[in-house]
Parts: structure tokens; sequence; C-alpha cells
């Protein structure tokens, strides 16, 4: 019996690179062995991935992408095809704990300096994956055709109009229409269910492909590759992916699950962040609900879109703003110039600067959830920022340390004080 | 990494403070009531289903809340339906625009949509209006185009009695908005139960393993 | 790893965990299967719209046919003439299986010599056992079917032939008889084709 597997797996390796593959990415890929709680987040963006694109499938079996039909196809999931309501929660909370899941990824990219040299590609891939899930989301969120689906979507299409000379004709395109409509939707579901899924997963194995080249950073912040064992090659800091990390992972693939369990089981809705009650009223072009706000993975790029104000009478700023308050990201390698890479030997600067981004992100994002009047206006009495909307300014506020700490980077993190860095990793 | 925790506890409050909105009174929703739901489908199906369709429910998933197939043919079904019909209505959409002002829209998610906390406020918040058409207006949706179809109840029910009625409606339109919701939390029981197992088995395989690192 | 010489590894108990963890992987993933398995059996409405049809078979007269939608598929109810029933028991040898043992063609309440409930009146799928077309009705004795034709149906694709009852004649291309769907009468002139439960209907 072992020898018929043996010689199987030989008829297989005399073809295909099957154990030198395992062995290049599994059990003789040497990880950081100091990896932390933070590091979870990779191997788990990886299962929401799945999660997503086997619920996808499944979804498109029933689902109608047609005007008339694509609201009522989605309850008709919902209802009479068996399973299909689990089928559609595992998809509608996937799309947010797959922001979750990335926000924290990035999150130890900034902690530990993951975008620094020699990962600087990893890092561009990453940023590259961003986008294209924030593609998804856009493209997504227009398919169950409810209220938020159609303005949303209609007010996001209507951002490129702003764009001076071509902008209404670019629109007009994106949309295939005059306002959002049925070939917009028809449009929508090919980006959303082949076109950006094929761009997305080639950007994963570029992503891991680069990462394995160079090897995994640690909480450290130090190249384990610099300190081998003389004999072996093997790096002294390094254990085997597999065993050591599938273990770990499979265990917080597990808690991972008990928390998506939790929202696809018993919150589905999340209080209405990740499922819009206004999304269970049939899109309607002629009534605009009265509030409308993106979802919450977009609410603080959409606080920067409002917090800019026109000028010149154009919304195009307040365009470049947001796009770029994203786009930003990709940068990070080149304006980080600190001469460690982890928090744990950076000094006050760098750390009081990542805690204020954090701030900024989260009060953007909660503000963006809101209508800009929500804290009312400032007195008229008061010198400049009177009579203005206090949401504004606060956002305003927060969207310039948002920037800063971007901009600032290569001033800031170049004079910090840091501490000496150890040459083999702490426990 | 400490002060940006406490800053963000000193948030908190704010968040929650600006998501306070008009206060309206709980609906006493019970979805493990079958009698509640079935009073509840049954004042749906004589009074809503005239003029409100709910096109993405079958009838015979009403087995969902404890009536037999027959009993639904017998009792609820008009001439001519099957029991796995939807629930349509006959009206056609642009004469009733013309009588309300709007189509009556499809309830099938009505409560997902507005709350049961709004309906329930709504169907007891009918008062006269003269300048109304219908000569009704309402609390919670000004100037509202339908009439208050439950006036007869209204009128010759104790308000108590009134208000057991709307339950019950309310109760079955939270169930109608989400059928799943009858066995979603059970079933989530489980899978946490099956998952909580795991972890204990990962955990344990993980230490096992990472006893060679540490 | 240069620990790992010194310790002694309980190669027992990591074993027993990596099956236990394997095995409830295992059992996890099959639970996930279910709904995504179950989401592409036919739905509510495809169950609602293949639901048991009722049909008033007062109005076909003796000779007549009167097909009829049942989960999508032609159901014929034929009413024959006395002369149509006589020819049934005539021509047992030139047909494929005259005695009806291939039983998965009929219910076994159909297993006479007209295959259906009432003498007179027989139901059945319209559907060619050859390959899934639906053959033509040819109900009339002679005509262009020739000389020694006693009625039935004619399939237009690769020429199979059916007596009235549904009963293939050798030589057809078909190989089994057409399928009678489980029926059953509601009154005298109301038949229930799709459902054959007793009880209440």
């Amino acid at each position: 019996m072992k020898n018929c597997m043996k010689c199987m797996l030989d008829w297989v390796d005399a073809r295909f690179p099957l154990t030198s593959n395992w062995k290049t990415h599994l059990s003789e890929y040497y990880a950081p062995k100091n990896f932390n709680f933070w590091y979870y987040f990779g191997s788990l963006a990886l299962l929401v991935l799945v999660i997503q694109i086997v619920t996808g499938i499944f979804l498109t079996m029933h689902y109608k992408p047609e005007a008339t039909m694509a609201f009522s196809s989605v309850e008709y999931i919902m209802r009479d095809v068996t399973g299909g309501w689990i089928i559609r929660y595992m998809h509608s909370t996937g799309a947010s704990m797959f922001f979750v899941v990335v926000y924290m990824h990035m999150f130890r990219g900034l902690l530990y300096g993951s975008h620094r040299n020699p990962r600087e590609l990893i890092w561009l891939f990453g940023v590259g994956i961003f986008l294209c899930l924030m593609g998804e989301a856009f493209f997504g969120y227009l398919l169950p055709w409810g209220q938020m689906s159609y303005w949303g979507a209609q007010v996001i299409i209507n951002l490129f109009t702003s764009i001076p000379f071509v902008g209404p004709d670019i629109s007009e395109w994106l949309r295939g229409d005059y306002v959002v409509s049925d070939a917009t939707l028809n449009r929508f579901f090919a980006f959303h269910v082949i076109a950006l899924p094929l761009v997305l997963l080639g950007l994963v194995v570029a992503h891991i492909i680069a990462l394995h080249e160079v090897g995994s950073n640690n909480p450290d912040g130090i190249e384990i590759k610099a300190k081998k064992d003389p004999k072996t090659h093997i790096p002294l800091d390094g254990i085997p992916f597999h065993p050591y990390y599938t273990v770990k992972d499979i265990m917080g693939v597990v808690v991972f699950l008990i928390v998506f369990a939790s929202v696809v089981f018993f919150a589905p809705e999340m209080g209405g962040y990740f499922l819009e009650a206004n999304n269970f009223i049939p899109a309607n072009p002629l009534v605009t609900p009265p509030h409308i706000a993106p979802v919450w993975y977009f609410t603080p790029y959409y606080s920067i879109l409002r917090a800019v104000p026109p000028i010149l009478n154009s919304q195009f700023p307040g365009v470049v703003a947001m796009g770029a308050s994203v786009v930003i990201f990709a940068f990070l390698p080149w304006l980080d110039r600190s001469p460690v890479k982890s928090i744990r030997y950076r000094g006050p600067l760098y750390k009081r600067w990542l805690a204020a981004f954090v701030v900024s992100f989260l009060v953007l994002g909660y503000l963006g959830t809101e209508p800009s009047n929500v804290w009312g206006q400032f007195a008229a009495s008061m010198p400049i920022i009177g009579g203005a909307d206090r949401a504004t300014v606060v956002a305003r506020f927060f969207m310039a340390i948002y920037f800063a700490f971007f901009l600032l980077m290569p001033w800031y993190s170049k004079r910090d004080t840091t501490k000496p860095v150890p040459e083999r990793v702490t426990a | 990494m400490k002060n940006l925790l406490l800053i963000l506890v000193l948030l908190l409050p704010t968040a929650l403070l600006a998501n306070e909105s008009i206060h309206m009174e709980r609906a006493p929703v019970n979805l493990d009531d079958q009698a509640s739901l079935q009073r509840g489908a049954k004042t749906f199906i004589n009074y809503c289903l005239n003029c409100h369709s709910a096109s993405a429910m079958r009838y015979n998933r009403l087995q969902d809340i404890g009536l037999t197939n027959e009993q639904i043919k017998a009792n609820l079904l008009l001439a001519g339906e099957k029991v796995g019909d939807t629930m349509t209505v006959a009206m056609n959409a642009k004469e009733a625009k013309v009588w309300f002002g709007a189509a009556p829209p499809d309830l099938s998610v009505e409560a997902r949509a507005r709350g049961a906390d709004w309906l329930y406020a709504y169907m007891r918040g009918f008062y006269r209006d003269d300048t109304r058409p219908t000569g009704w207006n309402n609390k919670v949706f000004d100037k509202v185009g339908m009439p208050h179809v439950l006036y007869e109840l209204q009128a010759t029910l104790k308000p108590a009695e009134y208000d057991a009625v709307v339950a019950d409606l309310v109760n079955y339109m939270v169930y109608m908005a989400e059928p799943a919701k009858l066995v979603r939390g059970n079933l989530g029981l489980i899978v946490l139960l099956f998952l909580g197992v795991f972890f204990v088995l990962a955990r344990a395989l993980k230490k096992e393993f990472w006893k060679d690192i540490h | 790893m240069a620990k790992q010489a010194k310790q002694q590894v309980d190669q027992g108990k990591r074993n027993f965990l990596i099956a236990a963890t394997a095995g409830m992987g295992a059992v996890g993933a099959t639970a996930v299967a279910v709904p995504f398995v179950a989401s592409m059996l036919p739905s509510e409405r495809a169950k609602a719209a293949g639901a048991p049809v009722e049909v008033d078979i007062s109005k076909v007269a003796p000779g007549e046919m009167l097909p009829v939608e049942w989960r999508g598929k032609p159901v014929w109810v034929v009413h024959l003439t006395p002369e149509m029933k006589a020819s049934l028991g005539k021509h047992n040898d030139k047909l494929s299986d005259p005695m009806l043992e291939v039983t998965s063609q009929q219910p076994e309440y159909c297993k006479n010599a007209t295959r259906s409930l009432k003498p007179d009146v027989v139901v059945m799928v319209g559907i060619c056992t050859h390959l899934g077309c639906s053959p033509t009705a040819k109900l009339q004795a002679g005509g262009d079917m020739g000389a020694d034709w006693t009625g039935g149906f004619f399939c237009p694709c690769h020429g199979s032939k059916f007596d009235l009852a549904g009963r293939v004649f050798k030589g057809s291309p078909a190989p089994k008889n057409l399928e009678v769907p489980p029926h059953k009468y509601l009154s005298d002139t109301v038949l229930l084709i799709g459902d054959d439960s007793k009880g209440t209907a």
C-alpha cells in the first residue's frame, strides 16, 4: 500500500512539481517562530475569500440579474431555495468580515513594518487586492436591488460626473443608461461574479508568491534569513510552516468561525451595519430614502469625500481626496524612513501618529454612517466655524490627521528615537 | 495602545447617544407563540391581503407556524388558489395608485424594512383627520394614503384587546419577513456547540505540536 | 527546532489529536456541504409548480384525448371507445412488454389490460422512453399509419410506436412502455395527477 502511494507520487512528481511545491510553500517554508495574534488574519483572509467564492457560486444559481426580478430572486433564495438563507447570510456576512479581516491584516503591516524593504511588492499586491475588494463590495452591493443598493450606486457613479470635461460621459458609460437601471445591474453582475474575482485571485497568488520569495516578516521586524544554521542553511529562528503554523491557523480558523457563525445565525443584520433596513425596500428610482450612507467599511472614505468643500463649484476635489485616501496606502513603503521596522523598537513619535491615525479612521468611519448634521451646528457667533455643521468640522480635522499620518511620515519616522533591535527574535 | 483604547471608550457614548431617535413602544414579538402567529396570519389574510400582496410568501409555508395544508385550504385560501401559491393580490396596481395615491407596497419583508416597533405603532396610530381624502391620518406616518382598515375592530374591541390583535399581526409579519428566523437560532446553537468542541481539540493539537518550539 | 531531540515526543497523543481534529474537520465540512447540496434540489417554487394537477375529465368524449401539463411534462388522458378497448387485447405478440413486467413504468394499481384505474380512461406521460420526444397521437385505426394500425402513438423523432395503452411495439427504438404517472380519482369525473396517496385530498 505504502509502496503504491510512493510510486503514484513519483509518477506525478515526474510530471508536475507536487512534492517540491509542498516543500517550498509548506513543509520547508520557514516562518519566524514568534508570530502573534496579528498574524492570523492573512490565512483568515484566504478563508473568507474561499467562503465568498463558494457561496457566490451557489447564489448565482438562483439569483436573477434583471431589474424586475433581482429583488424578488433574493427573497426566493431566502425562502424557497432549501438552505438558501444560510448561503445568502454567509455571503452577506462574509462581505463585511472580509473587510474586518483585511483591515486587521493591514494594521498588522503598520505595526510591524511589513511593507518595508524587501516586502514592497507584497504590499503593492496587497493594495491591489484591497482595491479589488472594494470594487467587489461596490458592484455586489447593487445586486439585491434594494433602495440602498440603488441609491448607493447612483451616488458613487455620479462622483465621476465631477471629473472635469469628460465626467458626465463617463458616468453614462458606466451606467449604460441615463440612470442606474437594468443595464447597470447586468454589467455590475458581470464585474462582480467574473471580472473582479479573476483579477482578485491573480493578485492573491502574486501576493503569496512574493511573500514566499522573501519570507515572512515578524513582530520584531528583523530578517530571520540573516542568521542561518551554517550546516542546514535553515534560519535559526524559523520553523516549518507545516505543521507548526497549519495547526496554529486551524485554531485561529475555528475561533474565526465561532465569530462568523454567531453573526450568521444570531445577528445577520448586525444591527443594520451588515444588512440595512432600507435595503428591504425594492429599488425605486423616484424616491430616495431620507438618509443614505454607504456600508460601514466604506464610511471613512465617504466622510473624507463629504468633508472636502466644493472648490469653484466642483465636487471634484472631494472625489480626488477620497481616491487619494485609499491609494495613499500604496506609497507607504517609500514614505516610511525609520531605521527599524517594528513598533517594538520605534520611538514615541510613530506610536502617537499611528494611534492618531487609528482614531481618525474610526471617527471618520463613524461620521460616515451619520448625516452631516448629526451633532448640530456651531453657534453663528463663533469665528471662522460659526454656523458650520459640527460633524463636518470634526471630519475635516480628522481628515487632516489621516493624511498627515502618511504625508509627514518621511519626516517623523526618520527623526524618531529608536531602540536597538536584537539580533534574534524575542519570544 | 492603552491611550488608544481609552480614547475609544470615551468616544463610545457619543456614538450611542447619536443613534437615539423618536421613542416607540416595543412591539411584543414572540415567534415561539404559534397561536399568536396563527391569529396574526388570519388577520393579515383577512384585512391586509385585500390590497397588499406578500408575493414572496407561500401559503403552504404557514405549516411553519403549526397549520396543516388542509387547515390552510379550508380557512385561508380564496377560491381557485392553491396551497403552493404565493400571497398575491387581485387588485390592479394602476387602479390602486389612483385610489390611494400610491400602489400599496408588497408586505413580504415590510417588518425588516420598517421594524416591528414601527408597525406596532403604525397600526395603533390612526386618528381622524377630515383634511385627508380617506378621513384618516397616522401618528407615525403623516399623510398616509392607507385608510384605517382595522377601524371596525378598534371601535368594537376594548383598547387592550385591539392592542393584542395588532400585536399578533405584527408578530406574524415579523415571522413572514424572515421565516428562517424560526430555525436560525436553534441551528446556530448546534453549530456553536460543535465549534466549541472543535476549538478544544484544535487548541490541544496546537499545544502538542508547539511543545517542540517552546 | 534544536529542542526537538531533547524532548520525548508522545507520538501516540499526537496521532490521536491529528485524527480527532481531522475527524471533526471532516464532520464539519460534510455538515457545511448539506445546505449547498440541498440548494440544488427542486425549490419550493418548483415544487409548487410541480404540485399535483386536478383535471375535470367529464368533457373528454370517448375516442378523444386531453393533454394536461404536469411538472412541465405532457400527460395524456385518453378516453377509450369500446372498440379501442377491444383492440388492446389482440396484438400482444407484437409488443415488447405486453404483460407489463417492467414495473417502473406503471404503478401497481395500473397493472391491468388497459394500464388504468378506470377501464376506459388511460393516463400516461407523453414522453417517449427512447430519447424524450413527445409522440404524436394517432388514435384512429388505419389512416396514414397503414392498414394494420389499431390506434396509438407515433414518435416523430425515431419512429417508436405505442398502442393506446402506451405499450411499445416490437422493433421500436424505445425500450420501455410509456410511463403511467401516479394518479387517483377525487370524484367520478375529477382526476388528480401526481398524487396517489390515500386519505383526504
